[in-house]
């Protein structure tokens, strides 16, 4: 599941021969991209596509530096991540001028602070991170982060978390109200407290299932993804995307350029193919998520215009990036996850 | 252990025996070899970098230091500043673990045995087939039998679905994310490994040995005690190993089928790899703990079998 290996035009590989125009290797997460859009792209520049998944930052960073870099062309990572990739030295620049299609960016997602001026990533999908709840096990009010770190009795003990250590802690710092990046040895003992306390009336952690154990109703809430909720959702579950009140996780995805990739220029063919709207919005049509290209709007499903979980309500709150930590903070907080799960 | 070859090569003598015992060096080369690039060498380097430093977001740093060995025995506190008393995070760790492979070693030995019986009892042309049914479902990848079974066991699935639909319970039985459910999962994954030592050690019992104390008044109990066990005890102690050591190191069956809540050996060592503490030393050093554990296990399985020939 983890490691799935997509080999996504397997006929053009065995087809292609001599004629084929190269190959690109993508380092993906799961579930991601719709594999009409890859043979699309293949179908229109006659390029090979291979496909890795994984399925946290995480693990993506971990196995790059383990010596995966250098075997792909393209990676996926989160805001934060691109931000740690570039400071790991992991990731080429590219000039505007290598993509036709530069200009489609969003103006709001040109000057990010983790890639300021775009120099070696687009954006590729936004959205939120919260948690949803199955609607006929839990009716009250769920707009408060306490239905995943003190549940109501009803919820207790069929509880999915994320098995990702950044969003668990954000999300637990932004519920006690303390900063994401702590040095006050009180606020980290509440959060570790906190978090061991809020453990016991969970489930499970799991990231690649939190969609499937939703639906399948091994879990009656669960952290997760706005639009893996409303997959979730289309797939008969009846659950409710939260907008908690204390505040939530925003990240945007994107697609970076590798250090020594084995076929750069098909790799900035693929970013630009990205930046169409056509295309961009069929990558929001599939994930669910939110496009950061402008003009994707005539190319949208409605049912994806009008989720509810790309809609949040008026009062909701804003959105918080996840924070990267300098490393003697960050020791702290890898402590408190061992802990938690041990 | 191959090393011991020549000495035992004693028994047929004349100029054939001379013959292979010269050609035995040359012959054990590529045994060596293997042994040297698949055993010797990945450890020597887990070892060397259980000792070195981290690099911080994965990788080493090749400064020498017990750091790793530190943080797996001693706990100085959640900000590290605290006087160091025993750390019994991990030690907790390694003994649920233990525990884990304990119970499903029991529970294949259970089912192991009477099936291996069965099957060695069969005459010879039905054998076969019952060993060819043992190992059907083992064509197919672990993975999915471990995503398989816990379809199966999970509230509304077909186990819990088809108790509740002939009225035996009235809620569905909590199996999924339990310690049982992971204790089944490495049964199943680790079944045959028990049965096919033990249907060879039965395969080659004989039979008129149960006649002949039957004959002498022995009860069935009393055969199966003194006679049958052990004839076949090498065959139960091989199968024991063979499941309780990989289950020891499993980590798909408790992150699958016990939700991830909770450590095992494997999973700790996974998560200093793959996330995002990225603490290759740590998980190079608690490597090194468990091989020895193992190590010990099988030396002390050494040592009862060496005292059990001289006897």
């Amino acid at each position: 599941m983890k490691k799935l290996l997509s080999t996504a035009t397997a006929f053009a590989l065995l087809a292609g021969g001599a004629y084929a125009e190269g190959s690109l290797s993508v380092y993906h997460w799961f579930e991601y991209i719709p594999q009409e859009l890859v043979d699309k792209f293949t179908a229109e520049t006659g390029i090979a596509v291979t496909i890795d998944t994984y399925d946290s930052n995480e693990s993506m960073l971990a196995a790059l530096k383990a010596g995966k870099l250098g075997q792909y062309d393209v990676a996926v990572p989160g805001d934060y991540m691109v931000e740690i990739m570039a400071k790991e030295g992991l990731l080429d620049s590219f000039a505007p001028a290598d993509l036709p299609n530069f200009g489609n960016i969003a103006p709001e997602w040109l000057d990010v602070p983790f890639d300021s001026g775009r120099k070696s990533s687009i954006p590729y999908q936004w959205g939120s991170t919260a948690f949803s709840v199955n609607r006929d096990v839990y009716t009250g009010d769920i707009n408060t982060l306490a239905m995943i770190f003190d549940p109501p009795a009803e919820l207790q003990g069929k509880i999915n978390v994320l098995d990702s250590q950044g969003e668990v802690l954000a999300l637990g710092s932004i519920y006690l109200g303390i900063p994401q990046c702590s040095t006050d040895k009180e606020q980290l003992k509440a959060l570790n407290d906190m978090l061991i306390n809020a453990k016991q009336h969970w489930a499970s952690f799991g990231s690649d299932t939190a969609k499937d154990v939703l639906v399948s109703g091994d879990a009656a809430a669960g952290m997760i993804y706005n639009g893996f909720s409303a997959k979730a959702r289309a797939e008969g579950a009846n659950v409710e995307y939260a907008y908690p009140k204390e505040g939530f996780v925003v990240w945007m995805d994107n697609v970076v350029l590798l250090k020594d990739a084995p076929n750069r220029d098909n790799a900035l063919k693929f970013m630009n193919f990205l930046l169409d709207p056509e295309n961009s919005a069929a990558v929001t049509n599939y994930a669910a998520y939110t496009s950061g290209v402008t003009g994707v709007e005539p190319f949208l499903d409605e049912a994806i215009k009008s989720s509810p979980e790309n809609n949040p309500p008026a009062d909701a709150p804003k959105g918080s990036f996840i924070q990267v930590c300098d490393q003697e903070t960050q020791t702290f907080y890898d402590a408190i996850w061992t802990n938690l799960k041990k | 252990m191959a090393g011991m070859a020549p000495e035992s090569g004693t028994g047929g003598g004349g100029k054939a025996g001379l013959g292979y015992r010269k050609l035995i060096g040359p012959l054990l080369v590529p045994t060596w070899v293997m042994i040297g690039i698949f055993l010797v060498l990945p450890v020597m380097l887990m070892a060397v970098y259980s000792f070195l430093t981290k690099e911080f977001r994965g990788g080493v740093v090749w400064d020498f230091t017990l750091a790793a060995y530190d943080q797996f025995f001693l706990n100085r506190g959640l900000f590290g500043d605290e006087p160091p008393v025993i750390e019994w995070t991990y030690i907790t760790i390694f003994w649920r673990s233990i525990w884990q492979a304990a119970v499903a070693t029991l529970i294949c030995l259970a089912v192991g045995f009477p099936t291996a019986w069965f099957i060695a009892t069969r005459p010879p042309k039905s054998r076969a087939i019952w060993l060819f049914l043992i190992t059907v479902p083992y064509w197919v990848n672990l993975l999915i039998r471990t995503v398989s079974l816990k379809f199966l066991i999970r509230d509304n699935g077909p186990l819990n679905e088809s108790l509740m639909a002939i009225g035996l319970i009235s809620d569905p039985l909590p199996l999924v994310n339990t310690n049982l459910a992971v204790q089944l999962g490495l049964f199943y994954s680790y079944l045959p490994f028990m049965v096919l030592p033990i249907y060879a050690a039965v395969e080659r019992y004989n039979f008129a040995l149960s006649e002949a104390a039957a004959d002498l008044y022995a009860s069935r109990w009393v055969t199966l005690r003194e006679i049958v066990l052990p004839v076949v005890k090498p065959g139960i102690i091989a199968g024991c190993i063979l499941v309780f050591v990989p289950s020891l190191g499993a980590f798909l069956a408790p992150d699958l089928l016990g939700g991830a809540k909770t450590f095992m050996i494997g999973s700790l060592i996974d998560e200093q790899f793959r996330g995002s503490q990225g603490n290759w030393p740590f998980g190079a050093a608690a490597a090194m703990i468990l091989m020895t554990l193992v190590l010990i296990v099988l030396m002390v399985y050494a040592r009862a079998q060496n005292k059990a020939e001289a006897r």
